[in-house]
């Protein structure tokens, strides 16, 4: 059969499931786009108002339901918008395949109308890239990007197709790709080291567990759960990790971290055995290396190589699937209960609230609305079953901090790069992903504005995603930093806002400001009872703080309460 | 840990865009590349990329586990000089008329045990293989009866020991 690149490239998205992608047109697009608009009964096409707000979409639509997220974009300045979103997916491992268009193949190299050299650009952030010239090598360049993006350690692939490739014909046949000789996904688990981790577990007078997105990206929630349920041990999250386990669930210690609670971080100086289970050891993580964990024997049950012994040394490296893993060591672990231990993280726990916890979730000083609490209100609504998409600095720490989950896939947050302008289009395309969930979106003034225009996409498209500005007139964790570390000298991090519910009312998105506190019970359960999209500003305490707080390149057990 | 010179030997597929990504690990760690030679292998349509760098082990052991994570890059290795037969090849090109007028450059390369690659009416030119300090000793008897161009290849290299690349590339037919 003989069709078009352009009509290549649409088959192809359809053998591989896509029903939907995010994308913005151009001129080295458009062929492209005209097979969208002959397919748009089998290919949804959502228009953004940004290309950065097509790969923040896709990525929502990835961490919501763990499929492929799909962006699409024109050559030049399109291509560009683009990298921001990928850089984000590859440091979070978020499964995405990017098409770009380019200038035709004799053009390539001239600097040409909208010519960039984007697979150059792209390299240092995609797991992969290629650039089509030939319409010949569509098929198979896009089965092999879809099988790279999804497959072992996800994340973002790009391909770039020159506009004679999206015009010319080819004889057109799709076989997905099941293997690349000089690619292995997943290293063989050997369960000899299994077996040796079990036995370090079980001799362990004060395990501690960390989890990561591992376990969500290897579908191995319930599994882990087995595991730390039969072998009693305390367990804590990366801000990744958040909502792999229910996170009210017994065992479930809290999160590590910059701004994470106060037991498990204090305690990672404390036990004999750290046993990770799918997580990097990011530097947020781990505060300075050189005093993390020095007592304790470590256990990494990782996917990727090239993470074991990176930041931390390992004593054993269980490499592998996780979920192949944990089911091999579940039989291996004893049953324990390790009372002993969890008490001191309760002692912890409760010298953590009563000196922060407490205050930020009911204040008392008379001062404005807490963070705490705007996120304990929703946690209230919405009964901990709500995907709660955040964007980046305070009011994403409070989120991560004290929002309550039910499932999995519920957290989504820009982890790793700290993407500001995250939420509002990741929020977008997980409520398109998950039709079924309440989507919340929780930003902040100054990261509402990076993306701002993404309200457009919502009104045309009406999806009914809920976001909640948390403005307190500030970019709040720079501020933080400033009163803390750099003497009040706040240096360009207040806002002179606009107004934003006019904004959004300008977009016909039912809107509500709340600035005092007996009103944020009404308009959070108002917002979340709505069938539609909904915007609802929180006018929040200004010069809030979060904490506890690890200062950066202080070790874990120097974290302050205050 | 200190620095010491380690070559890395990369084996990958042939393909337009790799030498960038690997490059790239390189300039996100910082670390100058000594010398890069990138070539076919003993294996077919398989090339081999042999970089040599001064740094730690625990960053090359970093740096080998991030190139092998590239899609193409089938296996990545990392040796000492003593774990290698290495060298470099050199090329001299020294006016003709000195290898008539000045008698101690006929012995110069005599005793260095080079070639004479081409001789012309204006020039002759001078292949050295060996390592380093060898092609650096000639370079410097040479220097005082003036060199018009030289040039020195990257680092070639190959394993005392037996890399198992040929045994891993069976089980993938």
């Amino acid at each position: 059969m003989k069709i078009s690149g352009a009509e290549a490239v649409i088959r192809c998205l359809l053998a591989e499931g896509v029903d939907l992608l995010y994308g913005y047109p151009g001129g080295a697009i458009m062929p492209v786009y005209d097979e969208l608009y002959k397919f748009q009964d089998q290919l949804h096409h959502v228009l953004v108002r940004h290309e950065q707000g097509a790969t923040h979409a896709a990525q929502g639509y990835a961490r919501a339901t763990g499929k492929v997220g799909v962006a699409i974009a024109t050559s030049g300045p399109g291509a560009t918008n683009l990298i921001t979103g990928i850089a984000d997916a590859q440091i979070d491992s978020t499964p995405m395949v990017c098409i770009t268009g380019q200038v035709g193949k004799h053009l390539l190299g001239s600097d040409a109308f909208q010519e960039t050299d984007i697979i150059g650009i792209s390299t240092p952030v995609t797991k992969w890239n290629y650039q089509v010239t030939e319409a010949s090598e569509i098929p198979e360049v896009i089965a092999k990007a879809f099988y790279i993006a999804r497959s072992g350690r996800p994340g973002p692939v790009l391909i770039d197709i020159t506009k004679n490739a999206q015009f010319d014909q080819l004889d057109f046949s799709y076989e997905k790709c099941t293997g690349i000789r000089s690619y292995t996904p997943v290293p063989k688990l050997n369960l000899e080291k299994v077996a040796a981790a079990a036995a370090l577990i079980n001799s362990a007078k004060k395990p501690f567990i960390i989890f990561g997105q591992g376990i969500i990206l290897g579908q191995a929630e319930e599994e882990f759960k087995a595991v730390v349920e039969k072998s009693g041990i305390p367990a804590a999250w990366t801000i990744l990790g958040l909502s792999a386990m229910p996170t009210d669930h017994p065992l479930n210690v809290g999160m590590l971290g910059m701004h994470g609670n106060y037991g498990p971080n204090l305690l990672t100086n404390e036990c004999d055995v750290l046993i990770a289970f799918g997580m990097r050891f990011d530097d947020r993580v781990t505060g300075k290396l050189s005093t993390y964990a020095k007592q304790a024997k470590v256990i990494h049950f990782e996917i990727d190589p090239a993470e074991i012994d990176k930041n931390v040394k390992t004593e054993i490296a269980v490499l592998g699937d996780v979920k192949e893993a944990l089911t091999a060591l579940l039989p291996l672990i004893d049953a324990k209960s390790h009372d002993l231990w969890h008490n001191e993280f309760k002692e912890l726990k409760k010298i953590e609230y009563d000196s922060v916890i407490k205050e930020e979730l009911n204040p008392t000083n008379n001062k404005g609305i807490s963070m705490g609490e705007t996120i304990e209100m929703i946690n209230k609504h919405s009964k901990g079953d709500a995907i709660i998409v955040s964007d980046v600095g305070q009011h994403q720490m409070f989120a991560c901090r004290y929002a309550k989950f039910n499932s999995t896939k519920s957290n989504i947050t820009s982890g790793g790069l700290g993407t500001m302008g995250f939420a509002l289009p990741a929020a977008i395309g997980a409520k398109m992903g998950k039709p079924d969930r309440e989507v919340v979106a929780i930003i902040g003034d100054g990261g509402f504005q990076m993306n701002i225009q993404e309200l457009g996409t919502i009104f045309q498209t009406q999806v009914p995603v809920k976001i909640v500005i948390l403005n307190n007139e500030f970019l709040g964790m720079v501020r933080q930093w400033q009163e803390l570390f750099f003497d009040n000298r706040y240096a360009s991090t207040k806002m002179i806002n606009p107004n934003f519910v006019a904004i959004a009312e300008g977009y016909h998105i039912k809107s509500k400001k709340v600035t005092q506190r007996e009103d944020l019970d009404a308009a959070v359960a108002e917002m979340l009872a709505s069938k539609e999209s909904y915007f609802l500003e929180i006018m929040v305490e200004k010069e809030n703080n979060v904490f506890p707080m690890i200062p950066t390149g202080a070790c874990v057990s120097e974290i302050r309460l205050s | 840990m200190e620095n010491r010179t380690f070559t890395i030997s990369v084996y990958s597929e042939n393909n337009v865009g790799l030498l960038n990504r690997i490059s790239g690990i390189f300039l996100k760690r910082h670390i100058n590349i000594l010398s890069l030679n990138v070539s076919e292998s003993e294996i077919e349509n398989v090339s081999r990329f042999i970089i040599v760098v001064e740094t730690t082990e625990k960053w090359v052991q970093n740096i080998v586990g991030q190139i092998e994570k590239q899609i193409e890059v089938i296996k990545a290795f990392y040796h000492t000089d003593e774990e290698t037969i290495y060298l470099e090849n050199a090329l001299f090109k020294i006016a003709s008329s000195l290898l008539f007028d000045e008698k101690q450059i006929q012995n110069i390369i005599k005793d260095s045990q080079s070639t004479i690659v081409t001789v012309s009416r204006d020039f002759f030119v001078i292949s050295k293989s060996g390592r380093r300090s060898e092609i650096e000793e000639l370079y410097a008897k040479f220097k005082p009866y003036g060199i018009m161009q030289f040039v020195r290849s990257g680092r070639i290299s190959v394993s005392k020991q037996k890399m198992e690349i040929s045994t891993m590339l069976e089980t993938f037919k």
